[in-house]
């Protein structure tokens, strides 16, 4: 079966302001509203329209954290995933730990394409796609703006530093998305229904034989450091003798 | 102890981008660095030239290719994962080119990454933002293991000329896989500083209105020998093309001057300019958060404001 394979994350919602707990331990959670990471939605977004299009056939999603990961999950399910795999972990999972567990779900589901977020909004770090893609031996396409899929291959149009770069990608490949690939459908309550009876299995990282390793221990966390108050000027006048007395003209 | 560093080199075929420079200071604060600069290309000769003259690089390795012809992290992540051995670290710019590559080199070396490295406490503890720069964290990577970075460009200033380290070429015997093909790449071309090296940046939001509306910012931006940025949603609305978004998700600066117009401020810009020497604000609604973050604020219409400015130059 064509099959396409998105990675989610469950992440503090990009509207929530972020606070750094007193003692530097970490952020602040509890109590605070959480979602599917925003460049996964748009992952899932693009999985759905490839099948819509009948270019595949199933869109099942992944996510690997722990057991409330179920709700995006279900959310996932009601936007239009087919079936869910929630591989359940506890703590922190380092990208090489969840990029571990998509190799071992990659063999498992065959899929033509994995896509997934370019980055997750909490630890911004960026890697999982490429790590899927160096594990597997297979092309990746990060950044993308733009998929369109020929016999076999993947036209992506990636957003790079110097403008947008277009590859040629033979599948299975792994794509990461950017914000303007798509922009992900509203749920209706309709599909809210639906999403509870669609399949939603639940592994266990150690039956995957998958070891949650710890190379980037967290030492402490900080808020940054604040600018210093500016200055109001009031008019044109006025701001160019500010920028010359600081030395910027 | 000595931290042997490997840098991944980013350029264009002819000119070494000022992001190197970067990475090797960023290298140069690990006690005891010996700092190496790896150039993939077909011919490496002049960027490894340039490389050679950044002062604090003690090697540079020509890696050489006819697959290399463009930047594709999954022909020229082999080639570096096959150096890699010797060094305790192997680091790259936090730019497209390096997010796309290094991340790719990490997973075929089985060692952590490290992403955007703002500040080294030592050759394993390093500062990174995390949330889009609310909270900075500071992490500490195992003993033993190969420390694979990206580092924020924002963060550290480029390493200065001055240096003439032996230049060599490597030879690899590496397998370079066939599945990724280069098409095309567009840029929109221009005569006017980049945007994320120049030292004055005038950025451009939603409140000019039209494509034609940021003529005036390019005006004033040329009297200033400013680069020109746009908020996503000027970037959006279509009245600026992609390559000149500032913010979380397009290009994080850290210039001299930073001159935002007809910008609200949303949280993915302000964490774009953070890094900013001095910000400029001017905006009709004296509540916009950029306000917020400018060192100087100036409340009113830019239509008349900016053409104001460019006379009093």
């Amino acid at each position: 079966m064509k099959r396409i394979l998105v990675g989610i994350k469950r992440v503090v919602d990009y509207n929530v302001r972020i606070r750094v707990k007193a003692d530097g331990s970490g952020v602040i959670t509890d109590g605070v509203k959480m979602s599917i990471n925003p460049f996964d939605e748009i992952a899932l977004e693009e999985a759905l329209r490839i099948r819509e299009r009948g270019a595949a056939e199933e869109v099942v999603v992944v996510t690997v954290g722990p057991a409330d990961c179920q709700q995006q999950l279900r959310t996932a399910l009601a936007m239009g995933a087919d079936r869910a795999l929630h591989v359940l972990a506890d703590g922190v999972i380092e990208p090489l730990v969840t990029a571990r567990v998509l190799l071992k779900l990659v063999e498992r589901e065959q899929p033509l394409l994995v896509i997934l977020g370019k980055q997750a909004i909490d630890d911004d770090n960026g890697q999982t796609g490429q790590l899927l893609a160096a594990l597997w031996q297979r092309p990746q396409a990060t950044y993308a703006s733009k998929v369109e899929l020929h016999d076999g291959a993947a036209r992506v149009t990636r957003e790079v530093d110097a403008g947008l770069e277009t590859l040629d990608v033979d599948m299975p490949a792994v794509i990461t998305t950017d914000l303007r690939l798509n922009e992900p459908r509203y749920v209706k309550l309709p599909d809210i229904m639906k999403a509870k009876k669609k399949p939603l299995d639940t592994l266990t990282l150690s039956a995957m034989g998958v070891e949650p390793r710890v190379q980037l221990k967290p030492v402490s966390f900080q808020a940054p450091a604040n600018r210093k108050k500016g200055v109001m000027v009031k008019d044109a006048a006025e701001l160019v003798a500010a920028l010359k007395q600081r030395g910027l003209l | 102890m000595t931290a042997r560093i490997l840098i991944v080199a980013e350029h264009d075929g002819a000119k070494l981008n000022p992001s190197t420079a970067k990475c090797v200071t960023c290298a140069g604060t690990i006690p005891g660095a010996d700092i190496s600069v790896a150039v993939c290309a077909v011919d490496a000769a002049a960027v490894a030239a340039q490389a050679a003259q950044l002062a604090g690089v003690n090697h540079v390795l020509r890696v050489e290719n006819p697959a290399n012809e463009h930047a594709l992290a999954a022909v020229l992540a082999p080639q570096i994962a096959a150096l890699a051995a010797p060094y305790s670290h192997v680091f790259g710019p936090s730019t497209t080119f390096g997010k796309d590559l290094m991340a790719r080199i990490s997973g075929l070396l089985d060692a952590p990454q490290v992403s955007d490295i703002m500040a080294v406490e030592s050759a394993t503890r390093f500062q990174r933002p995390i949330y889009a720069g609310n909270a900075i964290l500071t992490v500490e990577v195992a003993a033993g293991a190969k420390v694979v970075g990206t580092v924020r460009t924002a963060s550290f200033q480029a390493a200065p000329d001055g240096g003439s380290a032996p230049i060599e070429k490597a030879s690899l015997d590496v397998a370079i896989p066939q599945h990724t093909r280069f098409v095309s790449v567009s840029a929109g071309r221009s005569d006017r500083p980049d945007l994320q090296t120049a030292a004055r940046v005038i950025s451009g939001g939603r409140a000019l209105g039209s494509a034609e509306g940021f003529k005036i910012l390019y005006a004033l931006a040329d009297k200033l020998g400013a680069a020109v940025g746009a908020s996503r949603a000027a970037v959006d609305a279509g009245y600026a093309p992609n390559e000149m978004q500032v913010g979380q998700t397009g290009k994080i600066i850290a210039p001299q001057l930073y001159v935002a117009i007809g910008i609200s401020g949303a949280i993915q810009h302000l964490t774009g300019i953070k890094d900013a020497r001095t910000i400029v604000a001017i905006n009709k609604d004296g509540e916009a958060p950029i306000f917020e973050v400018a060192d100087i604020g100036l409340v009113g219409d830019l239509f008349q404001i900016i053409p104001e400015i460019e006379r009093l130059l």
